[in-house]
């Protein structure tokens, strides 16, 4: 099982087409052709932090900015930033738009991954941030474009789980 | 020194500047000297101001950007500053006020009281390369100026007492805050926009 590249130019123009200028990120597996096209595309700026939580700053900065911004990460970084959601993202009403790769559901293979697969869901439900799995390529760039105008009408953080039907071939 | 006279000495240079607080005294000695729409007071998350402003300082190049930090905060962030020194934002001036206490919630001593910790060595090992040291206030805001006319993410590590404000209120509801900072922004981008 690899990567899909094809799905992931798709998630890349997706990401594009929604208007997206600016991505912060931490690198994982499945998330590294799409950061690679990040990387190399002059229109977008990329900001890879040490660690997930850093990102909800620096999202939280880029929406006082006026720059549209979205933030890539493992379903384990999201689990890293919690408390930057609650006590900065949800406190102050400061949307988040939030591609999360779902490590550790169907399928995986590495015991290392499961637990924050399973628990990722009922978490998100906790803290209340809505959630889509994202399966299928042809409809993943609406469900981007949706999750990004959600974010921004409810001023929340929101949720696109990555699924490995999409990612993987 | 006190972070109260820091905060007095630099106030004026604050006016035309994006600021971020973090919590508690500090932000509350802030806001004490004067509100402003270009301030944001981040009352919770630990570790985050100055990833807010490495946000800010990014997607606004043309304007400038304070942290107003404390090192419980940094030292629950450590990777920012390796972040910040990795995309090295030209308009961040990044302060940490060193009181070697988690003031705001009790005052115990944090890491770095007694010099145990030393908050430039660290700023300076994760890569960045202007980092001053102040220990009066003649030191503090020389170093400022210095670091406002450089144009270079620089980090002043301020060494001050562990002493804060008589009194905690703000008239300014979190959210409130957040939508006049964002507003202020947005406005003034606009502007320059239109005389640009
Ligand atoms: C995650 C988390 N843990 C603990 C606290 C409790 N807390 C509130 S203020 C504070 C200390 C902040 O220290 P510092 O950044 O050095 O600023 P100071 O209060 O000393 O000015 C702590 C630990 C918190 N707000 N968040």
């Amino acid at each position: 099982m690899t990567v899909s590249y094809d799905n992931s130019k798709i998630i890349f123009d997706g990401i594009k087409a929604a208007g997206i200028k600016s991505i912060s990120a931490l690198p994982e597996t499945w998330l590294g052709p799409l950061l690679q096209r990040a990387e190399d595309d002059a229109d977008v700026h990329l900001l890879q932090v040490a660690k997930e939580e850093e990102a909800i700053g620096i999202a939280a900065g880029a929406y006082f900015a006026g720059t549209p911004h979205i933030l890539l990460m493992q379903n384990h970084g999201f689990l890293a930033a919690i408390n930057g959601i609650v006590s900065l993202a949800q406190l102050y009403r400061v949307p988040l738009c939030m591609l999360i790769a779902l490590r550790g559901h169907w399928g995986e293979p590495y015991p290392w991954h499961t637990r924050g697969g399973i628990v990722t869901e009922a978490v998100l439900r906790a803290l209340e941030i809505p959630f889509e799995y994202a399966r299928d390529p042809g409809k993943v760039a609406k469900q981007i474009r949706e999750a990004w105008t959600f974010s921004q009408s409810s001023l929340s953080p929101v949720a696109l789980l990555l699924t490995r039907d999409l990612m993987e071939d | 020194m006190e972070r109260a006279e820091c905060l007095q000495m630099i106030y004026p240079e604050l006016e035309d500047k994006l600021v971020v607080t973090i919590m508690g005294a500090c932000a509350q000695e802030l806001y004490n000297l004067g509100h402003r729409e270009n301030f944001f007071y981040l009352q919770h998350a630990m570790g985050l101001a100055s990833s807010i402003g490495l946000g800010l300082a990014t997607h606004l190049p043309n304007e400038r950007v304070v942290v107003l930090d404390g090192d419980g905060s940094v030292l629950m962030n450590l990777g920012t500053l390796a972040t910040l020194a990795r995309y090295r934002p030209k308009n961040l001036i990044h302060v940490i006020f060193d009181n070697g206490s988690l003031l705001s919630t009790g005052g115990f001593d944090s890491q770095t009281a007694s010099g145990v910790t030393d908050l430039d060595a660290i700023a300076r090992g994760a890569g960045v390369q202007h980092v001053a040291h102040a220990v009066t206030t003649l030191d503090f805001g020389e170093a400022f100026l210095a670091a406002i006319e450089r144009q270079e993410l620089s980090v002043i590590v301020a060494k001050v007492a562990a002493l804060g404000p008589d009194h905690y209120g703000m008239d300014l509801q979190l959210g409130e805050n957040a939508f006049r900072f964002r507003r202020w922004i947005r406005e003034r981008t606009r502007a320059a926009g239109a005389t640009a």
